[in-house]
Parts: C-alpha cells; structure tokens; sequence
C-alpha cells in the first residue's frame, strides 16, 4: 500500500499530501480543479447533453460510475458525471474515511468510559462528505461548519491526537481545552470551526465569504448546516446577502433527515433544501458517495469563484449514532432504518467495492489496513488521555487579546490572578 | 421640560458645560496589579496634568494624547473658546457625530481593512450622518448597505473579522441589536476563548441608544446593562466630540471587540478638538471635574446633566469630584478608586434602569473593593425599571434629571 507517515500524530492522508497551509504537493491525491473538458459553441438540447456526458473530472484511468445522479435546481448544466479515478486516490480516501470513522468509534467508548464530557456529535456514517469535499478545495478556501464538526477537523488537517486532547480538555487541544468538542478550530488551514448554535454557520460562513471577495481572493468559503437548521431565519438573511452580493459562498447542507428526534418531514414543509430559494441554484447530491460530493463541489467551487454567486450543495446522508452521545438514536428510527443503511450504503464500503472490484488490493490488505488505522487512532486517543490539564491562568487567558491591562480575580475576589 | 431642553439644543459649546477639561491619569494602564498607588504619590492637579504630558505612550495606541488646560471652576468664568490650550494647533470646531465621522475616516484611510456594515451607512451616508461621504469616498464594499438583518449581517461581521478584516458595524438604533445578541454574545464575545486564542474579532459595534425625545419605549433601550456580562466584549461609553472621536479610533484599532455606545441626543454637541491625530484609551475614565466632597460617577448624557446640577452645587458651596467612566466594561477601578480614598461618597448617575444596570454593577464593585473608605452607601440614580413612555412629561419621569441630582448630592453629604 505504501507508508504512510506518522508524523506527531495521525491526520488525514489527503491534508499530509498537502501540507499545512495550502501549500505541498507531491502525493498524487486528485485535487481540485482536474480536467473538466467543455466543448464551446453549440447551443441545442442534444448538444448540451453531448456536453455534460463529456464533462469529466478527476485524473486517472479508473472510472467510477456516481450510483445517483445529480438533481438540479436553476441551474442549466450540472457538475461532470464522467469521474475518473486512481489507485492512489481510492487508497487515500479509504485511509482518510477509515481514520474518521476510528476515531468516531474511539470517541464513543471515551464518552461511555466519562473521558469525553458534555456533548459528543460524532460524524460517522458522514464521511463521504468531508472527505468528498476536501478532494475539491485546497486550504485557501475556508470551511465552517456546525457542532458535528470532529470529521470535517480532521478533513482539514486537524491531528486525531489534537481532536481527542480537545475532547478530552486537555492543554494540547486545539482550541487548549476550552473549546472542547463543538469548538475545533485550525486557523491555518482556514478552518473557522466548530459552532454550537443551530444555524450561525448562515451568516459567519457568509461573512467569510464577503472577506474573500473583499480581499479579492479567487477561493471560496464553504458554511456547512443540516437539515435541522435549514429553517432558521437568519439563514434566510444570509443567503439573502449573499445572493445580493453575489458572495461566494458554497452553502452545504448535510441532510441526514434528523434534526436530533425530529424527521425532516415533520419539521419542514418541504423537505428539501437545495430548491428552497428561487434566486440561488442548488444541487442535490448522494451524499454517501465520495466522488459525488467531489464532483459537485468541484462544480459549485468553479461557479463560485467564476462570480456567479452562491449555491447551494445538499448532500443526502446519514448518521448512524444519534444525535449526540445522549441520544441513542433509536426512539425515532428503526434499527432497519440504520442497518440498511450500513449495508446499502456505507461510503467506507463503497470505496472498499472498488478496490476490490478494481484488484488494487485485498480483503485482507484491507483489514490489515483497518487494523493499523484502528490501533495507530488508539494509540493517539491513549496519548491525549496522559496529556496534561490545562493550568490555573488559562481560565483568565485568551478573554481579550492581552493589550488591556486586564487584572483578574478569583472567585471570592481575594487572590489576583496575573495573567502571564 | 425647561430643564431637559438644556442638552437639546443644537450647537451647544461644551466649553460652557465643562468644566475642567479631561485629563489622564497616566500610570494606570501600565500596571496589571491590584494595589493602587498612596494618595500621597499625586500631589495635586498640577503634578497629575504634567505627568499626563510625560507619558504619553501608554494604551493601546501611541499616540500623543493632548493636554488640555485644566480649569477649576464648575462655571467658566467666561466664555473660553477653546478649552484646547496646549494643543499644538487651534483645534477646530465641530459636532459630536463629525467627530465620529473624523475618526471613523481617519481609521479607513489609515487601514484598507477597515469597513463598515450597516443599514442606509452607504449611499444614504448613515441615519445620523455618521458616515455622510463615505461611500463616494470608500466605495459600496468598505460601506456595505445591509438589508435589514441585524443578527446575519451582525454574524457576516464576525465572521470576516476572524479572517483578519475590521468591521464596523452599525446599529441603526442600539435596540435593533437585540436581534443580534446571539451573534454578539456567544460568536463575537467568547470566540477568542473558545477556540484557545486562535482567533481574535477586532470588531466595533457601535450605534446610538438611550432615551431621546419622546421615541417610544423599543427605540429607548439601554443596551449596556445587557452585554454587560458577556465575557469578552469591551464596552465604551462617549459623551462629547473629543471622547467620540479618540473612543472610535481606540476601538477600531482594539484587536477585541469594542461596542461603543453612542446616545441619540448628543450628536450635535459642540466641542473645538485638537487638530493633531489622538487616540483615548478604552479602559480609562475621565476626570471631568476634580473636587474633594463626593466622587460623581457618571457616562454618557448623563454626563452634561451632572455638569448642568454641579453648577447649582458650586453656587452652593459644595466641590463635587466628577467623573466620566468611559468605560463600561472594564471598570477604571483606579481613577474611581483613587477618587473614592480621596472623598469618601459615591454618587452614580446612569441611564440604565435600576435593576441589573451599570450602576448596579459599578456599584458593587466599588463596595467590594473601596468598602473602607466609604463614609456613606453609595447613591445611584438610574432610570426606572419602566419602558419609557411616549408622553413628555412621563418620558421626563423615567430618566435622572438635574434637580435630582442636587437633591441626592446634598443627602449624601448631610449624612
């Protein structure tokens, strides 16, 4: 298969091939941006349909059939469905699928064994989205999201150790401890976090996007909400604004027709999300297909930076945990329900078909894989688990930046605490 | 209603209701501990005005601040034009909201990453005039004309400051924030603690509040006493031109995020402000009277209502200390406290209701920390826990007026 480096800690192999910041190359991951190839000049219906089937994307002699096609909304042609692939391309989505789904797995046992306190939003069942999307963008662009954020950390090139520590309060969190698990920030890599209230990501992620147009970046900025949030007003304001300036914006919403205990149906009255506005086009992809949500993106990111304006990208998906750690999940679904799911569906296993359909590797390859993914996202969860608290002063730091002269006190406003 | 005519009216030259001028107590910012200097250490105005002159790099800024001549007397023995003596120029004359104006431009010029959001602050240049030209002058991004969405335009704020832009953001009335309070309080306020100082929101907030004249109880809201425990956030009060101008170029230069709140009747206040570029520090009070009997605390257009009754004081005999905190959120703990060892009462004069207002905070922080040299409890008079009326006379009831702030100024002392 290939070595895959550990540096200090696990990350995503596609965020190792890029390297922090935006910058590195050299691992032959299919980015974003590869060979769309248009045909120009004729205007008929057949010729139009001529033009989408020859649209392709991705690099590489593996073609991959998208299992669901792409439902459109105000839009004229769609992203590419000609999806072509490689051996090193497969290998890493399925590494970087696999470490997400472990360390999901590895934070549910911390939550029930109290390591991991509060709210625990886990993403597994989502992987296809984080990892779909990441294939289309480059660090430049910046992603927000809401609290179920540990997938898209990662797929940002956060480290599992830095996720758990975070989970875990610890000092060597991202955020140090004081975020915890729906505050998972790595500004360098443009990622804005990791949101607890339902539905801000409409207007911050909006706000990224003015940054960019205002500082004339050609990138965009992607806010990411679910079904549950879809019918919060200030989303409405947002996307408002962000048609009116034509921001670019890519508005991913991750249906997965649960907002917690609440069926899609009975919380909107239309249950879909990428029709719902008249004056920004929307998609609606199979969300637990990898390769369609890179195609999609790749296509919304090509129509954002053109200055079209926003889109927005509904990805059809799933969560097999509940809502949270405190929600088990199964009052409002049937164990059916998430069974066929994970059979019918699973994004790690349809990457697996491939493989193996395609003989790049083994059944056995592949499970030595898992096992070396599972122990190595162990490994790290043990190591935070040592990692120390946060100290004493931290609980005063990082309230303002420090040019204000702040004295603090404790709690009987006897002892002073100097900030460092 | 003669006695709440005397702000309103246009053009007032603030020099005939100031009385002393501002001046800086230097040494406080420099200091992150709590032991507050000896009495003994100031020796008296004239030592505080040339230490003020000594240390002029102290704050967040650098720059110079101005010097003003302090005058003693409540009531200006005449008609001084300037109290800008010790400027280095004659200072030029102008309204509180140009001196918003001034300094929101001087801050756009200065850095191309300052912008300002809001309702009508582009083409129609701002309800208040605030930003009057701009849009010409800067462009439709840098002026974003927002449509009507106080908590997603507020949340667009905040999310570009985290990409390193300055924002400012308007409210058109303070009030109107309200719909933006969750955007403020758990995005703006605690963004650069959650996320373990990875993030800063070097953003303004900033609007006119307070009660106007006869506007009804939603557009009179006092919006201080609400932010006032959200972790993070800097509050910063202003009352005349000089203030306005140094508070909104300190607050647009503040890597926190700054609300700066404004008041709705003293826009057109008229002052004569130094030419030179100056910039206050946020965290610090203004001594706009020194005295020995009771130590006045007071902000915004409360500020001119004390200064109206210390008037009648000073005829009486009394030598009330008066003092504009500024800033709301942190305390001058310093300068407060260095008045209250030196007069031993406390009066507050606020606008904010009584219950969970800022005098009721200030209030308590002077207690906990001053209890010993307090001679009486503290006054404070604030606005009632009503929503304002429409009718005059009503309206007139809800807030402090002068006459009462003589009448509790005399209890205090007979005690």
């Amino acid at each position: 298969m290939g070595s895959r480096v550990v540096q200090s800690s696990v990350r995503l192999a596609s965020a190792l091939g890029r390297g922090l910041g935006g910058g590195g190359g050299g691992v032959a991951v299919a980015r974003g941006g590869g060979g769309t190839d248009r045909r120009r000049g004729l205007a008929s219906e057949a010729a139009q349909q001529r033009r989408d089937s020859e649209k392709r994307v991705g690099s590489g002699d593996i073609r991959v059939d998208l299992l669901n096609p792409f439902e459109l909304h105000r839009l004229h042609d769609g992203p590419a469905t000609d999806v072509f692939t490689s051996k090193e391309e497969l290998m890493q989505m399925y590494m970087d699928m696999t470490v997400l789904r472990r360390m999901e797995l590895a934070a549910d046992m911390l939550f029930k064994s109290q390591q991991i306190r509060g709210f625990c939003h886990l993403y597994d069942g989502q992987e296809a989205i984080s990892v779909g999307m990441e294939a289309a963008l480059t660090y430049e662009d910046s992603v927000l999201t809401a609290y179920r954020d540990h997938g898209i950390f990662l797929g940002r090139g956060g480290t599992t150790f830095e996720a758990f520590s975070e989970l875990m309060g610890k000092k060597t969190g991202c955020a140090i401890g004081k975020g915890g698990s729906m505050h998972l920030y790595k500004r360098e890599n443009n990622y804005y976090g990791g949101w607890g209230i339902v539905g801000t990501s409409g207007p911050l992620g909006t706000g990224l996007a003015f940054a960019l147009k205002y500082q004339k970046k050609p990138n965009v900025a992607v806010a990411i909400y679910g079904d549950g949030a879809a019918n919060q007003g200030q989303l409405y304001e947002a996307q408002n604004c962000a048609a009116l300036w034509d921001l670019p914006v890519i508005y991913l919403v991750e249906n997965n027709h649960y907002g917690m205990g609440t069926a899609e149906w009975r919380a909107s009255k239309k249950a879909t999300f990428f029709d719902r506005l008249s004056y920004i086009p929307g998609i609606k992809v199979d969300g637990m297909d990898a390769f369609s949500v890179k195609a999609a993106m790749l296509f919304a990111k090509e129509h954002c930076v053109a200055g079209k304006g926003p889109i927005v990208v509904e990805c059809d998906t799933y969560r097999y945990h509940g809502h949270s750690m405190s929600d088990p999940g199964s009052t409002y679904r049937s164990r059916d329900e998430v069974q066929g799911f994970r059979k019918e569906r699973d994004p790690i296993e349809r990457i697996r078909n491939i493989i193996l359909k395609e003989e790049l590797s083994t059944a056995e390859e592949l499970k030595k894989l898992d096992k070396q993914v599972r122990r190595e996202v162990e490994e790290e969860a043990a190591k935070a688990r040592e990692a120390p608290q946060p100290e004493e002063h931290e609980l005063f730091s990082n309230i303002y930046r420090l040019d204000t002269g702040l004295v603090t006190y404790g709690c009987d406003r006897k002892d002073t605490i100097k900030l460092p | 209603m003669a006695l709440s005519q005397g702000i309103m009216a246009v053009s007032v030259p603030a020099a005939a209701l100031l009385s002393a001028s501002s001046s800086y107590s230097a040494a406080r910012v420099q200091t992150a501990s709590s032991s507050l200097p000896a009495l003994g250490s100031r020796r008296g105005l004239a030592v505080r005005a040339s230490s003020a002159e000594q240390s002029a790099n102290f704050g967040p800024s650098s720059q110079k601040l101005w010097t003003p001549k302090i005058t003693t007397n409540a009531v200006a023995a005449k008609q001084e034009a300037a109290a800008s003596t010790g400027a280095k120029g004659p200072g030029h004359e102008l309204l509180l909201y140009e001196a918003l104006r001034e300094g929101l431009e001087e801050e756009m010029e200065r850095d191309p990453h300052v912008c300002v959001m809001g309702e009508d602050v582009g083409h129609y240049g701002g309800s208040y005039k605030v930003t009057k030209g701009f849009a010409e002058k800067f462009g439709d991004w840098r002026l974003l004309d927002t449509p009507i969405a106080e908590n997603s335009f507020t949340g667009m704020a905040v999310g570009a400051a985290m990409t390193g832009l300055r924002p400012v953001i308007e409210g058109m009335n303070m009030g109107f924030l309200l719909l933006a309070y969750n955007q403020i309080s758990n995005n703006c306020g605690m963004l650069h603690y959650t996320s373990g100082g990875q993030f800063t929101i070097p953003c303004v907030i900033r609007g006119p509040g307070g009660v106007g004249r006869q506007l009804g109880a939603e557009h009179s809201q006092r919006l201080e006493s609400y932010f006032q425990s959200v972790p993070g956030l800097q509050m910063v009060a202003c009352s005349t031109p000089y203030n306005a101008k140094g508070l909104m170029k300190a607050a647009i230069r503040s890597n926190n995020p700054v609300i700066l709140f404004e008041h709705v009747l003293l826009y057109n206040l008229k002052e004569t402000i130094p030419d030179e570029d100056y910039v206050c520090c946020l965290e610090e009070a203004e001594m706009v009277r020194p005295g020995k009997d009771i130590t006045i605390l007071t902000y915004s257009r409360m500020r001119h209502y004390v200064l109206q009754a210390a008037k009648t004081l000073v005829n009486k005999g009394y030598d009330p200390e008066i003092i504009d905190i500024r800033s709301l959120k942190p305390f001058d703990m310093f300068t407060i406290g260095n008045s209250v060892k030196k007069t031993h009462k406390v009066l507050i004069v606020e606008e904010c209701m009584r219950t969970g207002g800022i005098g009721a905070s200030l209030r308590a922080a002077i207690m906990e920390n001053f209890f010993d040299y307090l001679d009486a409890p503290i006054g404070c008079l604030s606005s009632q826990d009503v929503p304002t009326p429409y009718s005059g006379p009503l309206e007139e009831l809800t807030v402090v007026q002068p006459h009462q702030i003589i009448t509790a100024v005399e209890n205090l002392l007979a005690k």
